[in-house]
This record gives structure tokens, sequence and C-alpha cells, in this order.
């Protein structure tokens, strides 16, 4: 082992690094939330919509966005779904224990490209992480922005991330929040529904805004089709995608979609650019 | 008065000719529905459709020893359905109001006849309510997918 450089956003450490688990919290049945903190003396940046690859370690590594704030300190926010062993392991760390981590990796958000016009961040299921770190950015620099819309998406109400912020967030009156579940039982007083279905009732003008989308493909396939019978065109569409990453630094070529390996040319991508690569039955 | 005004602010009916409007208005009431009060249920008669203009409906399924099931919220500017249209004209889910409901209520025998009547009304009344079928059919199969289940679940 080297001594590893300082990482930042543009110059990532390429080896994992042993960092602390500072706490742990549990956002819904199966998806925990880890803070990290790195190694005593290093700095950790990152910028919204960036990941970093974690291993608990003997289970190998997996791609998780940072869900923190970019623009704090202190520790660094990873919200995992338990879905296999790898996140298994992860989410049932506990304070004090160790994961290897190396980051931050891909491109980010287009925030600055976003500025003066409307702005839709869309999200579903465990796909509100990778977009929080934009909405906190949004929210931070709220004037550089007209309205700030977030649809968001889950499957019950009991799979809802984040609820507490987003019961702040609502009550916020420069920012809309909307809110759907797939199903619900007959106690629940919000929205049934789909996520595209939002679409057309969002107030937003389609002609300038900017959209950021996370959420399962199918979900975003359906969810571009309303974005774009709005009125939205593709190069100010944007979606994060996340195909099998496996190295994070564009030597193994598992994520290759087309001409773009996802770990390097993504996760964030304009849809302009992904859209003749993105339905293919195979890639 | 007639609620032509009102029908022309929906947005289910924006598309149509304002000749057609005068004619929906003939058929059409203002109704309201207080909180926890059921526009319909399942099994009933589905004499008529609405058009809300405030508050929200959730569609419900009863399940033995579940409780009611939300398959679907509708909102201002949503239509309730189109058991009204076609038979046996009976509801298929439950209609209640979670929050206080304004309405215009179509009657349903009232639009068949008028229909009947002037087929242009009913081809452009059964474009629109082909439209909002679709909408919902899609809707039904992004449910039905699951698509934050597992099956599709990535960790990023």
């Amino acid at each position: 082992m080297h001594p590893l450089s300082e990482p930042s956003a543009a110059s990532p450490w390429t080896e994992p690094a042993s960092w602390r688990v500072t706490a742990t919290r549990r956002e819904s049945d199966d998806t925990v939330t880890l803070e990290l903190e790195p190694p005593a003396g290093q700095v950790f940046a990152f910028r919204a919509g960036q990941f970093n690859m974690l291993g608990a370690f003997g289970t190998g590594e997996v791609p998780i966005s940072i869900s923190g704030d970019p623009a704090t300190g202190g520790p660094v926010l990873h919200t995992i779904r338990d879905v296999g062993m790898a996140t298994h392991a992860l989410c049932s760390l506990e304070p004090g224990d160790r994961v290897g981590v190396r980051g931050p990796y891909g491109t980010c958000w287009p925030l600055e490209q976003a500025e003066g016009a409307d702005v839709v961040v869309i999200a579903g299921g465990i796909g509100l992480p990778p977009v929080r770190p934009a909405v906190y950015h949004l929210l931070a620099h709220r004037d550089r922005y007209r309205r700030v819309v977030l649809l968001y998406g889950a499957r019950t109400p009991a799979d809802l991330l984040f609820t507490g912020e987003l019961t702040r967030w609502r009550s916020r009156f420069d920012l809309d929040v909307q809110v759907t579940v797939d199903t619900a039982a007959g106690g629940w007083r919000g929205d049934v529904g789909v996520v595209p279905d939002l679409i057309a009732t969002a107030r937003f003008d389609p002609a300038t805004a900017t959209a950021f989308m996370v959420g399962p493909e199918i979900m975003m396939r359906f969810t571009i089709r309303a974005l774009q019978t709005a009125g939205v065109p593709d190069d100010r569409i944007f979606l994060s995608m996340e195909r099998n990453m496996q190295c994070a630094v564009a030597m193994c070529g598992h994520c290759q979609l087309g001409p773009f390996l996802m770990c390097r040319d993504g996760p964030v991508f304009c849809h302009r650019r992904l859209a003749p690569w993105l339905n293919l039955r195979e890639a | 008065m007639t609620l032509e005004p009102l029908l022309r602010e929906h947005p289910f009916l924006t598309s149509l000719e304002p000749q057609y409007l005068a004619l929906l208005a003939g058929c059409a009431t203002n109704v309201r529905f207080g909180e926890g009060s059921f526009l319909f249920r399942e099994g009933e008669p589905a004499d008529r459709c609405f058009l809300i203009r405030e508050g929200k409906v959730a569609l419900e399924i009863a399940a033995a020893g579940r409780g009611p099931i939300i398959v679907q919220t509708l909102a201002a500017g949503d239509v309730t359905g189109f058991s009204w249209l076609l038979e046996p004209h009976q509801w298929q889910f439950d209609g209640r109001a979670i929050e206080p409901v304004h309405a215009i209520a179509l009657g349903g025998a009232c639009l068949r006849g008028k229909c009947a009547d002037d087929p242009r009304l009913g081809f452009e009344l059964t474009q629109l309510f082909a439209r909002l079928a679709i909408q919902r059919l899609q809707a039904t199969r992004l449910q039905l997918l699951d698509v934050y289940g597992n099956a599709h679940a990535s960790a990023v």
C-alpha cells in the first residue's frame, strides 16, 4: 500500500481506506443511513450526485451514492438498501465498526446550469438519497432558482425515506413537495398513484425547467415520457444511472452502455446523450 | 344557474367544444362531500360520474381482515371513472372523500341519452374517457410491476 493523497471530488481515492462508522439510522424496514468518518487528518469533499464504493470487509464492494449535504463538514452520509450480501453487511454495521471506502466517483448534478429557472427533482424508492445532496444545494441557494419541485414515489408509506425531513420541506413556502405511494392502507391521507402521473399537475415551467431524476429504470422511462409530453426538452432532463458498476474506475467494463461507462461518464447523464442507448434490450 | 362555466374550467373538459359543454350542463349538479363520506360504494349503481373541483378522493377496495386498501387517489382536475359509461353501470371500488370534496356530478343516464342523440358528442366524450382509461391502465401496470420492489432494486 502506498500513501494516499488527500482525496477530493477531482482526485478520488483509488484504494479503499478504512473509515469508521460513527452512527447508523434506520430509515425504513430495509434501508439504513450510515454516518462515516474518514481516517484522521484526511478531508473528504464531494459534489452532489457522486458516489463512493463501500465494502464491509469480506463481502465485496458496492457503489453507494452520498446522501448528505456536500456543503457541510462532519460525517459523510450514505443511505443503503439491504438487497444483497454486500449491502446486508453494510446495513448491519454498528457505530465503531470499520468500512472500506474509496471515492468519490462520477459526474454530478448540473446545479449551476439549472440556475435562473425552475428545477424539478424526481425520485423513486431508493432514488431519493442520490438527489438529496442536490436538494440541499437548491435550498441553500434558493435565490438562484425559480420554482423548485420535489416529486417522490415509494412502494408504500412504510417505505418512504427521510420522512421527518420531507415534513420539514413540505412546510416551506419555496419548495413544492409531492409524495405518492403505489399502494396504501385505509388510514393513509397522502397520494396513491405513480410518479409519472405527478408531472401533469406539478407546477413548473416546462419551457425552462431542468429535471433531475433517480429511480428504477422503468419508472424513469415513463417519467421521461411524461416530461417530454409536458414539453421539457431532452437536453434538460438529467438522470442518474447505476448499471452493474463494479470497479468504479473505468477499468473492468461491466457498466458499459454503448459508448459510455456508467462509473466514469455517469452516474449523472443528460438524457439527450443517453437516449439512444437507454432502452436497448441487450446492452 | 347553469354550471357551464364550472365545466369549462375543469381540466378534463378543456378540449370539449362550447356547444357540448352547454349540453353537459344539463346533466350537471354541484355536490359536496364531507371528509370520510363516500361518493360511491362498490357494487352500487354507477349512475353518476364526478368531476373533482377541490379535495381528494381515495379509490378503495375493502378486504376482509385487512381494512380498506387504497389503489389510487384523485384530486382537483381528476374524474372518478367510467363505470357510468359501460354496462353494468356499477361501481367497482369505493370512492371516499379523504378531504372535503367539491365536485360536479354528471348524471350517467342523462349523459348516455345526450350521446345517443348526438353521436359526435358521444365520440368526443368516448375519446376523453378512453384517454383516461389508458392513463389509468398504464399507471396500474406500473404499480403491478412493483418497480420499487427487490426485483428492481439496486443499492445506489
